[in-house]
């Protein structure tokens, strides 16, 4: 297997390979997450997987399903118990999960140290 | 006839449905400049969040002749003259639960301009079950809440408002009928689109590709400019003439394909990725987008630019209805308030902080019961949580927000009045309470449920009055 082949890597921010925007249904926020370059997106297939959103998320969803639509250069995702308990229900500021999506463009993903330099040359 | 209509004579028949309102609330220029700014041949009106019902129902509670979008009758009055003369016609959900009362109010209106039997509303009603429930219980409907799995009879006594998700059949038939301004209730936000698509082009209602097309043209425009430049988060800087927005239009073709598109003139950016972040939005399954009139599969959707401000929308795929229904039931829950604070520069988190715990020694002390306390420290992390990291000690300052939920009300308001105090008896650099004591607010909740839509469509009328 030619595992060593593989690039180098550094990690970078969703911020730089991808634009989003979330909405709500009752207490569950989706993340519409789309690849600013369709070239990207096996990219955040292979990378932002639902184990990875999950542990980012951690401790503020109580879990966690993805979608994937090639045809948009996007992934769903739906983070449920995202918004203590949604609706009018919730005392949160957020409490439609409008800006739950800028929230996951936090997260840091692996991508080929040529890719970071080039999306973020101070680096 | 007029220009635009006949432009449409020699090639292929292009039907143009603009986006005139996003909810209950928007921008009320939008739909004049709609009408006036260039050609259309419907204006669909989205008023209808899942809240809104449930508001709506409490106004009708206080006042028999409220329980409708009361934005509604004053803007048609201001395009009414312009949509006679041009024969655009109007879809709207703004009747909310009184569709009878708004209806009422456009015809009122219509008189007034002049317009009498120029005017014909189509009045669409048959979604509201409030009156129906127990008999629908009694016989054996639970409307178990579709997260929770509930009956709905644990709740029974609570509940404010219930009302079936309708699609676009009452609609078509409105238009057939000759109505040029269709009030519903709760029509799904995408029949308002889907309805005068199948009107103009005939489709089968169980055309399932073509019905899903229409559906996804209504789910890009049914939030105002969201599909055409507003919250648009890609190169954001970029999206110019946002103070004159123009709102989203569906020129669509009898195959079911479509441009987006705005008007000329207009602010606001058209674009795959404008349209892209508003098929995102508020999406579940994408594989199945499920509505009254049938499925859509957005993963079928196929976007490409088609010059300036235009997105080419086509390949959409779609499935059979289900013989469910969703019914959106409000009930009242409890109590809640929100009591906020603004600490200064220097530690300006540490002394906000250090308030909310003095708040929360204070409210237990008084024994009073919540169901919740949640605090927030904006502009620290009340929107990322811990993802926001480390709190900056020189933040120039951080608004403390706290909320309460109860059941009980004296205990809410009793919170409110335990917000002014720490001023004076708190952390030092205070301020930010000119407002006064934070308002007790009814928790009115959401219960969604299913029923089987043979309960509900033999119930739904179409009624022609004329100015």
């Amino acid at each position: 297997m030619a595992q060593s082949s593989r690039p180098a890597t550094m990690p970078i921010q969703l911020r730089y390979l991808a634009h989003a925007r979330s909405g709500d249904k009752g207490d569950t926020a989706n993340v519409g997450l789309i690849a600013l370059d369709p070239e990207w997106y096996p990219l955040l297939v292979r990378e932002v997987t639902r184990a990875r959103v999950a542990r980012h998320f951690r401790g503020m969803v109580s879990g966690v399903e993805r979608f994937e639509l090639p045809n948009l250069s996007a992934l769903n995702f739906l983070l449920h118990g995202a918004l203590d308990g949604g609706g009018t229900m919730s005392l949160k500021t957020d409490a439609q999960g409008k800006v739950y999506s800028t929230a996951l463009l936090r997260m840091e993903i692996p991508v080929p140290v040529r890719l970071a330099r080039r999306l973020r040359p101070s680096r | 006839m007029t220009a635009h209509r006949a432009r449409r004579s020699g090639a292929e028949k292009v039907v143009r449905v603009a986006a005139g309102q996003g909810f209950w609330g928007d921008w009320l220029e939008a739909p004049v400049h709609q009408v006036q700014d260039g050609p259309i041949d419907y204006l669909m009106m989205d008023y209808l969040a899942e809240v809104t019902m449930s508001i709506m129902q409490k106004q009708k509670s206080r006042d028999a002749r409220m329980g409708y979008a009361r934005d509604f009758p004053p803007l048609m009055e201001r395009i009414l003259p312009d949509i006679v003369a041009r024969g655009i016609r109007v879809t709207s959900n703004a009747g909310g639960v009184n569709p009878r009362g708004c209806a009422d109010a456009v015809l009122e209106a219509a008189r007034r301009l002049g317009l009498a039997g120029k005017v014909t509303v189509g009045l669409v009603s048959g979604d509201d079950i409030l009156d129906r429930l127990d008999d629908l219980l009694a016989r054996g409907h639970e409307l178990r809440d579709m997260d929770t799995g509930r009956p709905l009879a644990d709740i029974r006594d609570k509940v404010l408002s219930a009302n079936a998700y309708i699609g676009m059949a009452p609609i078509v038939e409105a238009l057939a009928g000759g109505a040029n301004v269709v009030v519903t209730g709760r029509v799904t936000d995408t029949g308002l689109t889907l309805g005068p698509l199948v009107h103009e082009f005939g489709w089968d209602a169980d055309d399932w590709d073509r019905i899903a097309a229409g559906t996804i043209a209504g789910h890009i425009i049914e939030c105002g400019a969201q599909a055409s430049g507003g919250n648009l988060l890609r190169d954001w800087r970029s999206v110019k003439g946002l103070a004159n927005p123009g709102f989203p239009i569906v020129e669509a073709k009898a195959d079911g394909s479509f441009i987006v598109t705005k008007h000329p003139g207009t602010g606001g950016v058209v674009s795959v990725p404008s349209v892209t972040e508003q098929l995102v939005y508020e999406m579940g399954d994408p594989h199945a987008y499920i509505t009254p009139d049938g499925i859509a599969d957005f993963t079928s959707i196929q976007l490409a630019p088609a010059g300036t401000n235009r997105v080419r929308v086509d390949g959409i795929r779609g499935g059979p209805r289900t013989p469910l229904l969703k019914v959106s039931i409000a009930y009242f829950y409890g109590y809640k308030a929100i009591g906020t604070l603004v600490y200064s520069w220097p530690e300006a988190f540490d002394k906000a902080r250090a308030a909310d715990r003095i708040l929360r020694e204070r409210l237990e002390a008084l024994g009073l019961e919540f169901d919740q306390i949640l605090t927030e420290y904006v502009g620290a992390n009340a929107t990322h949580g811990r993802l926001a990291g480390a709190p900056d000690p020189e933040a120039p300052e951080v608004q403390l927000r706290v909320g309460v939920r109860s059941r009980d009300k004296a205990a809410v308001e009793r919170f409110t009045r335990e917000i002014a105090p720490l001023v004076l008896t708190g952390p030092p650099s205070v301020t930010g309470f000119a407002g006064g004591r934070p308002a007790v607010e009814e928790i009115v909740a959401y219960w969604p449920a299913l029923i089987d839509r043979r309960e509900i469509e033999p119930h739904v009328r179409v009624e022609l009055l004329t100015a």
